[in-house]
């Protein structure tokens, strides 16, 4: 099963400003300038790689979700990889 | 070059080498109370040449280069030769400025503690600057800011400062003894007209200021002001920052630890006179 991870902590700079938080990653070099759910699913994903019905599960119990769309997280999670900010594992 | 001066503004000197006579005889009278760059060794180096022998004589036009260029910038005619060294300069600081996170924001410092203006051009960055200068306030530059990442303190660049279409008569008014360079009719952004910062501003243009608080003007509407967000700061600053991304990750320290400290608004103002009371109120309140 594909299984996600957040990329090597000493690879990003996390602030937390207001609404926004500041993500710099130091791999690529680029600034991100996240709004929620972004910051809980990196948080999410940092102590181990979760497959995303799994990831689903635990921002569920941490947060009052109120509209739970896996297609939606799905779609937030390919951005992520995009970005390098989350690794996608594939098992083999 | 045949026609060459040097001369240091705030931290950064300057080599510049001129075709013709006129742009180096310029900045020589109104640059004449500025230091030399330090050791005699500038930073940049700026061209002014003929793209063409011919153009040198013939309806002469002064090409812009140096260290960092610009292809394809479209020249100046030799009337606005001065224009064409202050652009040069401002290029190689666009371009080439390593040291220090460039913010394109004019600043004044008072009581150690520098006020930031950042803002579209004709939002009146110069402007606001000029009149502070003239009210008593330190000025520390109308285009650039250098924000030192090793340390957070800002840095001025008190280059001459570019008055533009109405604020030449506005300033003209305000500082009727100032020293003011040649009327510059027809450039590309309309009259430009040069002011020297003050003898004030010249002494202390290498001393550091702490940010205080960081403006966004709007000329042209109501009066109004609104709390800017961090999030938000950060965003625009990167906007008036041409070397945000090429200072990596001491950009983006400088930067989130400016916008984490320093409170910013917006200001929207219909005259100069009413800007003034805002900045003045906003400061006292800062």
């Amino acid at each position: 099963m594909t299984r996600f991870k957040t990329a090597a902590p000493e690879t990003l700079r996390i602030v937390p400003l207001d609404a926004l938080t500041l993500i710099y990653h130091r791999a690529s070099g680029i600034t991100h300038i996240v709004d929620s759910p972004v910051p809980e699913i990196l948080a999410a994903l940092a102590p181990e790689p979760l497959a995303a019905s799994d990831l689903m599960a635990r921002l569920s119990e941490r947060f009052d979700l109120v509209d739970a769309d896996p297609l939606a997280l799905a779609a937030r999670l390919d951005e992520l990889v995009a970005t390098g900010l989350v690794e996608r594992l594939c098992a083999i | 070059m045949r026609h060459l001066t040097r001369l240091r503004i705030g931290p950064v000197g300057f080599r510049v080498g001129s075709d013709w006579r006129g742009p180096i005889a310029a900045l020589d009278d109104l640059y004449r109370d500025y230091p030399q760059p330090e050791g005699g060794i500038p930073d940049f180096n700026v061209h002014l040449f003929a793209a063409r022998p011919w153009r040198r004589v013939l309806r002469p036009s002064v090409q812009i280069g140096g260290d960092f260029v610009i292809p394809d910038a479209a020249p100046l005619p030799l009337a606005q030769g001065l224009l064409a060294a202050e652009m040069g300069m401002n290029l190689q600081m666009a371009l080439g400025q390593r040291r220090y996170l460039l913010l394109h924001a004019s600043a004044v410092e008072r009581d150690g503690k520098a006020l930031l203006m950042t803002g579209m051009s004709g939002a009146g960055k110069s402007t606001l600057a000029a009149l502070l200068m003239a009210r008593g306030w330190r000025l520390m530059g109308d285009e650039f800011a250098l924000l030192d990442p090793a340390t957070g303190l800002l840095h001025g660049f008190p280059r001459l400062i570019s008055l533009k279409n109405e604020a030449i008569a506005v300033l003209e008014r305000a500082l009727p003894g100032g020293r003011f360079g040649p009327m510059l009719e027809g450039t590309p952004k309309g009259t430009i007209r040069h002011l020297v910062p003050d003898a004030r501003a010249i002494a202390a243009m290498t001393e550091p200021a702490v940010p205080r608080l960081i403006l966004f003007p709007n000329y042209g509407f109501a009066a109004a002001e609104r709390a800017v967000p961090p999030s938000e700061t950060f965003v625009r600053l990167t906007q008036a920052s041409t070397n945000y991304v090429a200072l990596a990750e001491r950009g983006f320290d400088a930067l989130t630890r400016l916008v984490r400290t320093v409170p910013a608004q917006a200001l929207d103002y219909p005259d100069t006179a009413t800007a003034l009371a805002q900045v003045e109120r906003l400061w006292e309140a800062a």
